[in-house]
């Protein structure tokens, strides 16, 4: 069998990030597989700007930025398949991946990193009722037609959700001559960034419903309209407040889902609150040698984090290849308290960390001024004042070695909203 | 006889249909299958619970009866045959209150009168050994080993290729639209133009009313009865492992719960009468029932893996039963196909083609050729085999739909042997009927059927003309705006 100091899963901005972090870190033996025919992943369809703001302080576009990247995995040689999608992984790292090239092929890996990325959720999981015409797309199926392919998708749109991917493609179909009605969204506040309601929505005229869904969509072989309502509370739609919108087309903006099937079937720990892999503070899974980045881990709003935590996976892996690794010594683990829906990394290995960890969340309801609060085992050890929290936007805490100096093996670190 | 265009001609192209058509092609008969959509298997036999159905449920003596029970008996031989998904899962109807326990017995009685085999009566503990998922509210089940799942999508496709494979001749975009009598056989008008047939097969599903009122002076009425149904993601496809069906009692008529050939889940059917047939849309409320009454049964049901909800219409007919008779000279009706109609199809194609043949005088034709091979599945393939398939063609090499891991070379294979829609493609070979539902391979099956059609991919259709996927290309002006 063949054998690979790192195999990455995912050319993508994850992906990308991983390799190049490895490779500065010493081990020249990486090979990254890509479904794809080109590297960037999903950045090469978003050629809207606005990416590379942290990374670089200017604004490039999703292929741009990944140009950034993948320029350089070109001058450092670094291996990459494409049409190349991995099929299986195992706990002892052996991946077995699909090309045309290359039939089935399997590698034997030193370490792995999982950087897959994140698929959308379909109308199905919201099981909106209606017809089942054409002219429903995902708001990012509908972004790859228009924007790799260079087709129209529609001449009159409803967006249901308030994505990023969403908004985005409310501005995109705009520019390119269709009407977008309106965007609803069932949450009383949107999943996407502020800047995106601003510049796609705001700037473009286009009423932004909160509390609102669809319930019905109409027409037997393309959409000829949909039927919007208000919701409760409880989020059930209310009675009376239906309205039926014209239109030829429905793109849905309403979440992004880690994919995670390898993962699962390698055997990792699962986090249901991120639907990734439970990882440590070097993005380690519960399997030795195996780690996760990106979307796969848990959905960003910004690629820019994406590539920090992916060169952290990456540096990770290196220093497993170099000296071994799975966690020992004392770990504690990171719980998601009041107000906070998730924590990223799961648990930290205080043995063996880095001077610092980064800790990312995400709130679970819109917030005003608030502390975020840090504590372990009760005992406070950081609060930082935010003036806005909303769900759409991630955000992240730094724990320091010192800060877990007197941490036990059980102990637990908090991550918590005070008023 | 060279006055005719044909001996038969099969009006309608489902299950039934390809049936009638698949088992008449092993005569020496000139046969053609008229279709209205685009494709085979667009109506009723698309969205149904791809159950086969052991046989006990229908009165003793009836043609559902008869024919679910040899046709559920044909079954495995004609998936083998035909190389489609079929597996004997076994079934379970549950009892759920006390009170409901007579009708249990009645009905493993009439189990045992339909000539059903393997029937057995369970106590709730016992069933709940077998199914562990199912509620403390089980009070009784009765057991058959010998109900089963089938893929309906592959099961009609195939039937529609081994017909042609033999001679027969499908033809889809033709809705007939009216019939007369011609001397000794039929006229029959389609969008496209007249065909004349000495026979005439009515197989037409919801239409068969009317198709039927078109060559027979009484009346057939026949109502699209609405099911909607929730699939789940193949993660939750092990939650019970046969099909689950709950006894018609307190609560009404129960839902099953069954895992697919594939692996998913499914939940449902509602019933509902309704006006229109080609209305399939689903509803919020009977989608909210679907679940309801699924849990009754079946406990911790995952609905949060739901990957797609549908509704389907079966041609629930006025008369209660199956109607499979020559109701007119030269017209044969298979018509109030509903359920158990899926699993009696290999008897009622049997049962008609022997029917006509026999009237028609037709020999039997000693090269009819009974095998059809699926289109290669390299996913479900050992590592070694899979490895050779893409050696020997690359093309299975290309993941197009990720969810299904099917590859370009299944895609190609599918439009060779007949698909011309984006949901022709899905049915056959699944691209984009996994959990992403076809977020991920939609532009690339509608590249690869422009491609291999040659058509424009703004021409590319979902399903019927007009179910157009995009509105233009850019750079074009937009063809109606501008």
């Amino acid at each position: 069998m063949r054998t690979t100091d790192i195999v990455i899963i995912g050319g993508g901005p994850a992906g990308l990030a991983a390799a190049l972090a490895a490779r500065e870190a010493g081990v020249s033996d990486l090979l990254i597989l890509e479904r794809g025919n080109e590297l960037g992943g999903i950045l090469n369809q978003c050629i809207h700007s606005g990416f590379g703001l942290h990374t670089f302080r200017e604004e490039l576009t999703g292929p741009e930025y990944a140009a950034r990247y993948m320029d350089r995995v070109l001058a450092e040689n670094i291996p990459f398949r494409l049409g190349a999608m991995a099929v299986r992984v195992t706990a002892d790292r052996r991946v077995t991946y699909i090309s045309r090239e290359e039939g089935l092929e399997t590698v034997q890996a030193r370490a792995v990193v999982l950087a897959m990325g994140c698929r959308e959720r379909p109308r199905g999981a919201l099981s909106i009722p209606g017809s089942r015409p054409a002219g429903i797309y995902t708001a990012g199926a509908a972004q790859r037609l228009m924007n790799i392919d260079g087709y129209r998708v529609g001449r009159e749109a409803v967006i249901l959700g308030s994505g990023d991917i969403g908004l985005i493609m409310a501005r995109r179909l705009t520019l390119e001559g269709a009407r977008v009605k309106l965007v609803a969204e069932l949450m009383p506040y949107s999943g996407g960034l502020k800047r995106n309601i601003v510049q796609c929505l705001d700037d473009f005229g286009i009423p932004l419903k909160l509390s609102h869904t669809v319930v019905d969509i109409h027409g037997r072989d393309r959409v000829e309209a949909v039927t919007v309502a208000a919701v409760d509370g409880q989020r059930r739609p209310i009675p009376g407040t239906e309205e039926r919108v014209p239109c030829d087309t429905l793109l849905l903006s309403v979440g992004l889902l880690p994919e995670n099937e390898l993962t699962r079937e390698a055997g990792a720990a699962m986090c249901a609150a991120t639907g990734g892999p439970v990882v440590s503070d070097r993005l380690e899974t519960d399997l030795p040698g195996i780690f996760a980045c990106g979307n796969v881990l848990h959905v960003h709003d910004l690629v820019d984090y994406v590539s920090q935590e992916a060169a952290l996976a990456g540096e990770s892996a290196a220093a497993f290849v170099r000296s071994g690794g799975g966690e020992t010594g004392r770990r504690v683990r990171v719980a998601a308290g009041n107000g906070v829906r998730y924590t990223v990394p799961q648990f930290i290995g205080v043995d063996r960390m880095a001077e610092a960890a980064v800790v990312r969340f995400r709130v679970t309801d819109v917030f005003r001024d608030v502390c975020v609060r840090l504590s372990l085992d009760g005992r406070e050890l950081t609060r930082r004042k935010k003036r806005a929290l909303a769900p759409g936007e991630m955000e992240q805490m730094t724990v320091t070695r010192s800060d877990l100096a007197e941490a036990r093996a059980d102990s637990v670190l908090t991550v918590e909203l005070e008023a | 006889m060279g006055t005719f265009d044909y001996d038969v001609i099969i009006i309608g192209g489902g299950v039934t249909g390809c049936a009638i058509a698949r088992e008449l092609s092993r005569y020496a008969l000139d046969i053609c299958l008229l279709e209205g959509e685009e494709d085979v298997c667009s109506g009723t036999s698309k969205a149904n619970s791809a159950i086969v159905h052991a046989g006990f449920d229908a009165a003793p003596g009836s043609m559902k009866a008869q024919m679910n029970v040899a046709g559920s008996r044909l079954m495995p031989d004609l998936a083998r045959e035909l190389d489609v998904p079929f597996r004997q899962n076994g079934s379970m109807v549950l009892c759920l209150s006390p009170d409901d326990r007579p009708a249990l017995e009645a009905l493993y009685r009439r189990g045992l009168t339909n000539g059903v085999e393997g029937l057995s009566l369970l106590t709730g503990e016992e069933a709940r050994a077998l199914e562990p998922h199912l509620t403390g509210a089980v009070e009784g089940a009765l057991l058959a080993p010998s109900g089963g799942i089938v893929c309906p999508f592959e099961l009609t496709a195939a039937l529609a290729e081994n017909a042609r494979a033999n001679g027969a001749e499908v033809r889809c975009l033709e809705p007939v639209e009216a019939l007369e009598r011609r001397g000794e056989g039929w006229a029959v008008t389609t969008g496209r133009g007249a065909l004349t047939s000495r026979w005439v097969v009515n197989a037409a599903g919801l239409s068969a009313g009317r198709i039927h009122g078109m060559a027979c002076p009484d009346h057939l009425e026949i109502t699209p009865r609405r099911g909607e149904y929730l699939l789940l993601d193949k993660s939750a496809g092990s939650h019970v492992t046969r099909t689950i069906f709950q006894l018609p009692g307190r609560y009404g008529k129960g839902v099953l719960v069954t895992p697919t050939v594939h692996g998913n889940l499914l939940a449902g059917p509602t019933a509902e009468d309704i006006a229109d047939g080609a209305d399939t849309a689903a509803t919020a409320a009977g989608l909210a029932l679907v679940r309801e009454r699924a849990a009754l049964g079946v406990a911790d049901i995952p609905f949060g893996a739901v990957i797609t909800s549908f509704a389907g219409n079966r041609a629930h007919s006025s008369r209660g039963d199956f109607l499979l008779a020559e109701t007119a000279p030269g017209f044969f009706d298979a018509a109030g196909i509903e359920s158990p109609g899926l699993s009696a199809a290999p008897a009622i194609g049997r049962y008609a083609a022997e029917r006509i043949a026999s009237a028609l005088g037709a020999a039997s034709r000693p090269d009819f050729d009974p095998i059809r091979r699926a289109i290669p599945r390299p996913a479900q393939l050992p590592d070694r085999e899979r490895a050779a398939l893409i050696r020997e063609d690359p093309r299975y090499g290309d993941i197009v739909c990720r969810c299904e891991q099917v590859s370009e070379g299944e895609i190609l294979e599918a439009i060779h042997r007949g698909a011309r829609s984006v949901d022709g493609v899905k049915r056959r070979v699944r691209a984009g009927m996994g959990r992403c539902q076809g977020g991920f391979c939609t532009p690339r099956v509608l590249e690869i059927l422009a491609r291999e059609l040659g058509i424009s991919p703004d021409e590319v259709c979902k399903n019927r003309p007009g179910s157009n996927l995009l509105t233009g290309t850019m750079g074009e002006a937009d063809h109606e705006n501008h």
